[in-house]
């Protein structure tokens, strides 16, 4: 930045930045879902023009070529995990797969036991794919997690009854980034003979993933987190020791007959593609998202009264989950719409619902609705953190000058002990 | 969150900021709402010798429709005696500012709060008056 920009005060610099932005909000929400990258898109637009054939068709070139494209890129995903290319099944995406996983598991050695151990903080594809099974006769408890959002292992431990079927615990939490123990999980789960799945769904080309020499039998992945589109995922089910999966979709017996369906070729070439390029470049990347992330996490906590949510040590770079306390989150996100980032705070709802994650750690309701959650990825650049961060500066403070709890709070009085009439 | 520009207008330049003497023996303060349910709004009016609405400002935690609640009634008070502001229906508020059915208890909020400065300043009255 010149000199001249410098001595600009920050209101200024800021308006100036807005003008820039005016045509995009800065993407900052790649936890949502990632651009489809486009040495990926140009690998996959063949396959919908030029080689259209069904992977399944055995006696032309045009199911061969297709085929020969899915079986490679099934190679590509199977080589990032550390997996056997056999090993890894076809979805349409991590919410299918977790399914899969969980019923199509709970249901084959249901007569072994019908009690079923996650985590509180898992993806609703997660929870609610349990709470299915809870409404069809099987016993579920969901653990807490410890304030910075870590399962603690020796209540997964107590946890376990001699009919615990399964356990389900994800490896990176999608709202605040943490990074689950999962060989101790999985271990545990060895000793005691309870099938382990693992949501990898967040955490493809942000972490290593070696199954080969991980205690996890299945693990769901999708395409569009790490630069791959949309509608495309993929179930990794362990063949040594094998595990076995009851079918959720029927029909031509793809898939080993573990899921029917046609395959979407050119979903497929761009899932192996975009997991390809992970594994080449997911070391050199993620020292660059780090810095980016460190760079964006030293601006804000000059912030007063800022909360990160989350343990920063076990944590992917990518993410950083932070409460503005004395700010409400709905007009915090309206402040910052030159952003695009995703709140702790649903509040196009009518009951104003904070986010279930932040509250099983045990945030209060404020500060779970005041919290944003900036994802950072392939396309970041410094530009784009400066500006998030001179932008949250200015409109925290504006909005805390607006704020009567921030006044309280310079005033000292402590908001929780304050008598407030009900409404 | 689809909002007027009546809001967002209100939510980008609210009037009448800020804060009165609340030891003004002419001011009234009314604070409601609770931050666990996501608003808290604080009016404070100034009433002249003659009844009437010399100054009003206003500090809000909250959505973008409780800042804007809050910052048009700031405005619609000056002026007004007590009694009329005391009048002032949620429903006016709601309808000025185009509000959708789910902000609809921000402007039940700001007629609380209204009311709230209200009684505070008529308790007040009361007591210099029997001081007196």
């Amino acid at each position: 930045m010149s000199a001249v920009l410098e001595n600009l005060d920050l209101e200024t610099k800021v308006e100036l930045a807005t003008h820039h932005a005016e045509r995009d909000p800065i993407y900052l929400d790649y936890s949502a879902t990632t651009p489809v990258d486009p040495r990926v898109a140009a690998k996959m637009i063949p396959f919908i023009t030029e080689y259209f054939g069904n992977p399944a068709s055995r006696s032309h070139p045009y199911g061969w070529t297709a085929e020969k494209a899915v079986e490679n890129a099934r190679e590509e995903v199977a080589k990032l995990v550390g997996a056997d290319p056999r090993e890894i099944v076809w979805t349409s995406g991590a919410t299918e797969s977790n399914n899969l996983a969980i019923k199509g598991a709970a249901n084959f050695y249901s007569a072994k036991g019908k009690h079923i151990i996650t985590v509180a903080t898992e993806h609703k594809a997660v929870i609610d794919a349990v709470r299915e099974l809870e409404r069809l006769g099987f016993a579920a408890t969901y653990l807490e997690p410890e304030p910075d959002g870590l399962l603690d292992i020796e209540k997964f431990k107590a946890a376990i009854r001699p009919d615990t079927v399964l356990a389900s615990v994800m490896l990176v939490n999608n709202e605040i980034g943490v990074i689950q123990d999962i060989t101790a999980i999985g271990n545990i789960c060895r000793e005691n003979k309870i099938i382990f799945h693992v949501d990898a769904a967040q955490a493809t080309g942000k972490v290593d993933i070696d199954l080969d020499n991980l205690p996890v039998d299945l693990m769901s992945f999708c395409a569009h987190k790490t630069y791959g589109p949309k509608g495309i995922g993929a179930l990794y089910v362990r063949r040594k020791p094998r595990i076995r999966i009851e079918a959720q979709m029927h029909g031509g017996g793809h898939e080993r007959g573990m899921r029917s369906g046609t395959l979407a070729t050119h979903q497929i070439v761009g899932m192996g593609e975009a997991f390809k390029i992970a594994r080449e470049e997911m070391a050199v990347e993620n020292v660059k998202i780090r810095k980016l992330r460190d760079k964006l996490l030293h601006g804000l906590q000059e912030i007063e009264e800022t909360y990160v949510n989350g343990d920063l040590e076990h944590r992917v770079p990518h993410n950083l989950n932070i409460s503005f306390n004395y700010v409400e989150g709905e007009s915090l996100i309206m402040a910052i719409k030159d952003i695009a980032v995703s709140s702790g705070s649903a509040c196009t709802s009518a009951s104003l619902e904070p986010s279930y994650v932040l509250r099983a750690l045990g945030r209060s309701d404020e500060l779970a609705h005041s919290s944003i959650r900036f994802s950072i990825g392939r396309f970041t650049t410094e530009a784009d953190v400066d500006y998030t961060i001179q932008l949250l500066k200015s409109k925290v403070d504006k909005l805390r000058e607006l704020s009567p709890l921030w006044d309280m709070f310079k005033d000292g009085i402590d908001i929780s002990k304050v008598q407030w009439a009900a409404h | 969150m689809a909002y007027s520009d009546k809001v967002l207008d209100h939510y980008e330049n609210p009037r009448n900021v800020g804060s009165l003497d609340k030891n003004d023996p002419q001011v009234g303060t009314g604070m409601v709402g609770a931050p666990a349910c996501g608003d808290v709004m604080k009016l404070m009016i100034k009433v002249n010798d003659d009844g009437i609405i010399e100054d009003a400002k206003f500090k809000t935690y909250g959505c973008g429709s409780a800042i804007a609640s809050s910052s048009l009634v700031t405005e619609w008070l000056k002026g007004k005696t007590v009694d009329e502001a005391y009048a002032i229906k949620n429903s006016a508020i709601a309808e000025e500012l185009a509000l959708p059915p789910v902000k609809i208890h921000c402007s039940v909020l700001a007629e609380d709060a209204i009311k709230a400065a209200v009684a505070d300043i008529k308790a007040k009255q009361l007591a210099a008056a029997q001081a007196a």
